[in-house]
């Protein structure tokens, strides 16, 4: 069981940030992960206080902060159109309504679990961490970056027309994926990831990518195929490694059909 | 440190450890509704209302529940007792021990959601595990139950 020393609701960022700097100090999200940990923590830093729980939009993007819950996520219409209900798909298997109203994006997102299906969807999408101190950097190339001490403020998607499909297996209803995939297409641009490999979702960018609605299902598949041997598997206590493998080939392959003739095969 | 909760509908003030858990906060403070089950944020046991919306208070910080109103089966008495009659009268309970995270969530669900269809009612439920496995004659039961208060509204209204 995790222990805390203090708990300190921060009134700014800046608190937050410096008090982050110490090591026995952390960040806390929805707690959903945290508390199952075995941690000792002197000052755990809570942000709910400074009004990130909630998604702005605007006519480029949209703007959530790190402290809205995957729930708000899953039922903000602005976002359900946008993207052709991608996120709400991601989320809306992940364990119930009870454990998304108290987990965070930020706290999904910070954390770049191997199982997350927030991440893996996100990728997909043409989107941005704000971070305190770093700035704003593409989530691909925040998810490859090591952890460190600053603080995950907003997460921006960009609204740039991209077509998006989500797809995962589970072994039961709420469990965690076994193998989770997106897929966008953006004018003559593919941009897939796969996640819950076990490892954490990454990113692969094809560009030229002349399939369309009218492509036939071996080309799709061709594209699906390279897609999966791109990534790594592994197994775990869920899934073997080659089944996993298969999965990612199917699942890719329903990702795109899905995104370039509006139907899942 | 000290927090101040709206417990059902009663101010409380009290002094406690940064790492209770807002479940042991309620079960100290006499909500024995509230009950631990899986402690791995899944069962939906425990969950309560914390400002209406149904969480799972093994997961959730009594710290955070700080200036907030928490709801428990204990101040949902009349409601909590309408449908706990209902699913006793149709055979949709077994041995109980879900009830009290059940009850909750169904509460919840009534609120948020309007006519709900057969898989928005599962989705909705489905972070309420049943030990028994009696999810069918429990959706039967829930289906019936919110017929019957949508005619009732119907009525009134």
């Amino acid at each position: 069981m995790v222990s805390i020393e203090r708990f300190v609701r921060v009134k700014s960022l800046a608190e937050a940030y410096e008090l982050n700097q110490e090591r026995m100090n952390t960040v806390l999200g929805g707690f959903m992960w945290l508390k199952m940990g075995n941690r000792k923590i002197e000052n755990a830093i809570d942000l709910s206080g400074l009004s990130l729980d909630t998604i702005e939009e605007t006519g480029e993007e949209f703007s959530i902060g790190c402290m809205c819950s995957l729930r708000t996520l899953e039922l903000h219409e602005g976002l359900h159109h946008a993207f052709q209900g991608v996120i709400r798909e991601a989320v809306h298997h992940i364990v119930g309504v009870q454990f998304r109203n108290g987990a965070t994006v930020g706290g999904s997102v910070y954390g770049r679990f191997g199982f997350s299906d927030v991440l893996t969807c996100l990728l997909a999408l043409d989107c941005y961490v704000e971070l305190y101190k770093g700035g704003i950097v593409p989530l691909h190339e925040f998810a490859t970056m090591k952890s460190d001490n600053d603080i995950l403020v907003r997460i921006h998607i960009k609204k740039d027309g991209r077509k998006a499909s989500y797809q995962s297996q589970r072994i039961t209803r709420t469990d965690f994926p076994i193998i989770a995939a997106a897929a966008a297409k953006k004018d003559n641009t593919l941009f897939i990831s796969i996640g819950a490999r076990p490892g954490k979702a990454s990113l692969l960018i094809k560009d030229d990518c002349l399939l369309d609605e009218n492509s036939a299902d071996d080309e799709i598949a061709a594209l699906a195929e390279w897609a999966r041997d791109q990534y790594k598997y592994g197994s775990d206590i869920r899934a073997g490694q080659e089944y996993r493998r298969h999965l990612a080939f199917v699942y890719v392959k329903r990702a795109l059909q899905e995104i370039l003739r509006g139907v899942t095969a | 440190m000290i927090i101040n909760i709206w417990l059902n509908g009663r101010q409380l003030t009290r002094e406690i450890e940064a790492d209770l858990l807002l479940i042991d906060f309620l079960r100290n403070n006499g909500c024995y509704s509230v009950k631990r089950g899986c402690e791995t944020s899944n069962c939906g046991l425990c969950s309560v209302l914390l400002e209406d919306k149904p969480v799972l208070s093994c997961s959730t910080l009594a710290a955070r529940a700080d200036g907030k109103h928490v709801y428990t089966l204990e101040g949902l008495q009349p409601q909590a007792e309408e449908f706990g009659s209902f699913m006793a009268d149709q055979g949709a309970e077994q041995c109980g021990f879900c009830s009290p995270g059940l009850v909750i969530s169904v509460l919840a669900m009534e609120k948020e959601l309007n006519n709900p269809s057969d898989e928005e009612i599962k989705e909705y439920l489905s972070g309420s595990l049943c030990r028994c496995s009696g999810y069918m004659s429990q959706l039967r039961a829930i289906k019936l139950y919110l017929d019957r208060k949508g005619a009732q509204e119907y009525e009134r209204n």
